[in-house]
């Protein structure tokens, strides 16, 4: 596969929070259309990575780079990045006592279309696109009425983000652990969302703990992330025997690996 | 600096000239308030003195100033920085003084005068006084000595017209002017009204306002009061309101201040009616050098009231805010609910809030909260707002006017709703939090 057609290459990525190196060198491609979901037990950097991905401040790049469309975006802004394509749907989603969903997504999507050139969005063409998706998420109405995610449930929250997701269309949707705290119902509505965005032309990188959502979404690849380093790749069939055998069995496969 | 016996021959100086010119009916009541103030002076001694612990009066009271005049106005000017509309009744003064030439017809059914006009009711003028007391509060007894014009609102029993009153006090002042505006409202049984007090700024010398507003609210009758201070940086503003609320009485505040060199309100409620509410809602923003103080006092007097108490602050540049609430729920007033709460926004590491919110209870049958915040913007909040394509200044701005939203949203009358996102709030700094 050439490079133009990655939509993404993660290169020798080395991360720190003050000090401590929490990712040791990451490689990672995902191409256009591809679903990749990282898997990992917890403190491995699974979330670190999506997280840097989307530019959140506080992690220290040491080495290597993340060319997102061709070109590097370690110095864009989180901004830069999201109106450049990449989402990233927050574990746990912050509430903005004050701010209006209605009010804050329509800012949202007027800040991505002013970058690409387009005008501001009419307000009746926005509210008819809103209550598209609110619906195909399964939203309460009252909800988009209200503070964003003010007084939600936490899968009120989750289904707010896929919500944002269907409303600004990225090309990169990074969910990092979306699936956890959410009944089988939720799970359900959320998974129907996010593969209702899978397309051609979309790529999907889901991080999470447990096999679950990947029975809702089907991933191509599965990367196994133990203690800042992937130690396996392999299909969707991987996360099934990771389910079955538990991470302490790629633990104890990681050390073959890399000294065999 | 000017000395203060100078500065009290002024004010001697002053009372005198007044006395030919202002109301006769007042003049008992001037003198003796002038008594008062000769007596306790200014509230400026800085140990003890709980009432302006956390602002310092000395500023204020250091200057030796003229009493205003009548200037020239441009109406267009006013209607500009004020909220004006015209469903409303507009009623203007300048430096205290009632302009009819400017004002709208006065209604019928709602009676408005202004405090000189000498077809005034006998009935209502004895009602000036009744609830301000000024025999620790310098500033009140000064206002009192000095008041000369202002405003009188009286709505009749049963008054439902749900007209808003809006009274615009233009301070355009030359340098070292006082003016000592003076409201009354009464409001009769079984009535509804609504108020705008505007205390707005044209001058960019040093000019002082000193007002006092009344306020009556009778049996089952329900007052809708807003404030609004809107004064220059160079300006002193010290207001009290004072309210008695009778049974079944209603009565629901919004202030909305602007800091200015030196500003404070104090206001204090009096629930002295079974089965009656007050909901005292207010935003305070401050900037650059400017201090704003809210005294705030509630006094639950008989069982079975409500009230509730909630101000939010924005905090930038070096300001400085204070506020200070305290509900007294006294032995009689079983059955009390009571809510008070302050929440601060902290733009800027040399701002500073002093928020004391403070509950005596003497009855032992009552609900009652307290809590006091002071802030800043967390990165996640930030964080998550730019992930989604929205820039830091936009971010900013997004929060800031969510902050404040939660008040003006109270605000009932459309148009005034309108003019204080559009108008006031827009005098907010820009700001970006920095991560």
């Amino acid at each position: 596969m050439s490079n133009l057609e990655k939509l993404i290459e993660i290169k020798d990525l080395h991360i720190s929070i003050a000090e401590t190196e929490i990712l040791k060198g990451i490689d990672l491609s995902i191409g256009e259309g591809e679903v990749h979901a990282i898997m990992g037990p917890n403190g491995s950097g699974k979330s670190t990575l999506a997280n840097v991905i989307a530019g959140r401040s506080g992690y220290t790049v040491t080495s290597g780079d993340i060319v997102y469309k061709g070109r590097s975006i370690l110095e864009a802004t989180p901004e830069i990045r999201a109106r450049a394509g990449i989402f990233l749907a927050f574990q746990y989603p912050v509430e903005l006592p004050g701010v209006r969903t209605w009010q804050f997504l329509k800012s949202a999507i007027d800040a991505i279309r002013h970058e690409n050139g387009q005008e501001e969005l009419k307000i009746r063409d926005f509210d008819k696109l809103l209550e598209e998706k609110r619906q195909l998420v399964g939203m309460d109405p009252d909800l988009v009425r209200r503070s964003v995610n003010e007084g939600f449930s936490g899968g009120e929250k989750k289904r707010n983000e896929i919500l944002q997701l269907a409303l600004l269309d990225p090309s990169l949707a990074l969910l990092d652990e979306t699936d956890s705290g959410l009944d089988i119902d939720a799970l359900r509505i959320v998974s129907h969302g996010v593969n209702i965005f899978k397309s051609p032309e979309k790529s999907v990188l889901i991080v999470t703990h447990y096999q679950r959502i990947l029975d809702y979404i089907t991933p191509d690849y599965v990367h196994v992330l133990v203690d800042g380093k992937i130690v396996r790749s392999g299909d969707s069939r991987l996360a099934m025997e990771l389910e079955e055998k538990g991470y302490d069995w790629v633990k104890d496969g990681a050390g073959e690996e890399v000294n065999p | 600096m000017q000395e203060a016996s100078l500065i009290a021959n002024k004010y001697e100086e002053d009372f005198d000239n007044l006395s030919s010119i202002g109301p006769e009916w007042s003049s008992d009541l001037r003198n003796k308030a002038m008594d008062t103030f000769r007596e306790i002076g200014f509230p400026i001694q800085r140990k003890g003195n709980e009432k302006w612990k956390y602002t310092n009066a000395r500023p204020i009271v250091d200057v030796e100033y003229s009493s205003a005049k009548f200037e020239k106005i441009d109406l267009d000017y006013i209607k500009s920085i004020a909220p004006w509309h015209e469903s409303w009744i507009n009623i203007l003064l300048v430096n205290g003084y009632y302009q009819e030439t400017f004002s709208d017809n006065l209604p019928t059914n709602i009676q408005i005068s202004n405090m000189a006009s000498s077809d005034l009711d006998t009935n209502i003028f004895r009602t000036v006084g009744g609830i301000m007391d000024y025999s620790d509060d310098g500033f009140a007894a000064l206002n009192t000595a000095f008041m000369s014009d202002g405003a009188i609102i009286t709505v009749p029993e049963g008054e439902n017209s749900g007209i808003a009153i809006n009274l615009i006090f233009f301070n355009q002042g030359l340098s070292d002017t006082v003016n000592h505006p003076r409201v009354l409202i009464t409001s009769g049984a079984n009535s509804t009204v609504s108020v705008i007090e505007n205390y707005v700024g044209g001058s960019r010398d040093r000019t002082f306002t000193n007002s006092v507003s009344e306020i009556y609210v009778g049996e089952n009758a329900t007052v809708n009061h807003y404030r609004l201070m809107k004064e220059t940086d160079d300006t002193y503003d010290v207001g009290y309101g004072r309210v008695r609320i009778d049974t079944d009485g209603t009565f629901n505040s919004r202030s909305f201040f602007r800091g200015c060199g030196i500003g404070r309100y104090d206001l204090n409620v009096s629930i002295e009616g079974e089965n009656a509410s007050c909901d005292l809602q207010g935003l305070y923003f401050t900037n650059d050098a400017q201090h704003m103080d809210n005294f705030i006092n509630i006094d639950h007097v008989r069982p079975n009231c409500q009230s509730n108490l909630f101000y939010k602050g924005i905090l930038a540049g070096k300001s400085r805010a204070v506020f200070g609430g305290t509900v007294l729920v006294r032995k009689e007033a079983q059955k009390t609910e009571s809510v008070q709460s302050d929440k601060n926004l902290i733009l800027s590491p040399y701002a500073e809030v002093d928020s004391k919110p403070a509950l005596f209870i003497y009855a032992d049958d009552v609900k009652c909260a307290h809590g006091a915040t002071a802030g800043n913007i967390d990165a996640d909040t930030v964080f998550y707002m730019r992930s989604r394509g929205i820039d830091l200044e936009a971010a900013s701005r997004l929060i800031i006017y969510g902050f404040a939203g939660e008040i003006i949203d109270k605000v009932e009358i459309p148009e005034l709703r309108s003019y204080l996102v559009e108008s006031f709030l827009s005098s907010l700094p820009s700001h970006r939090f920095e991560f």
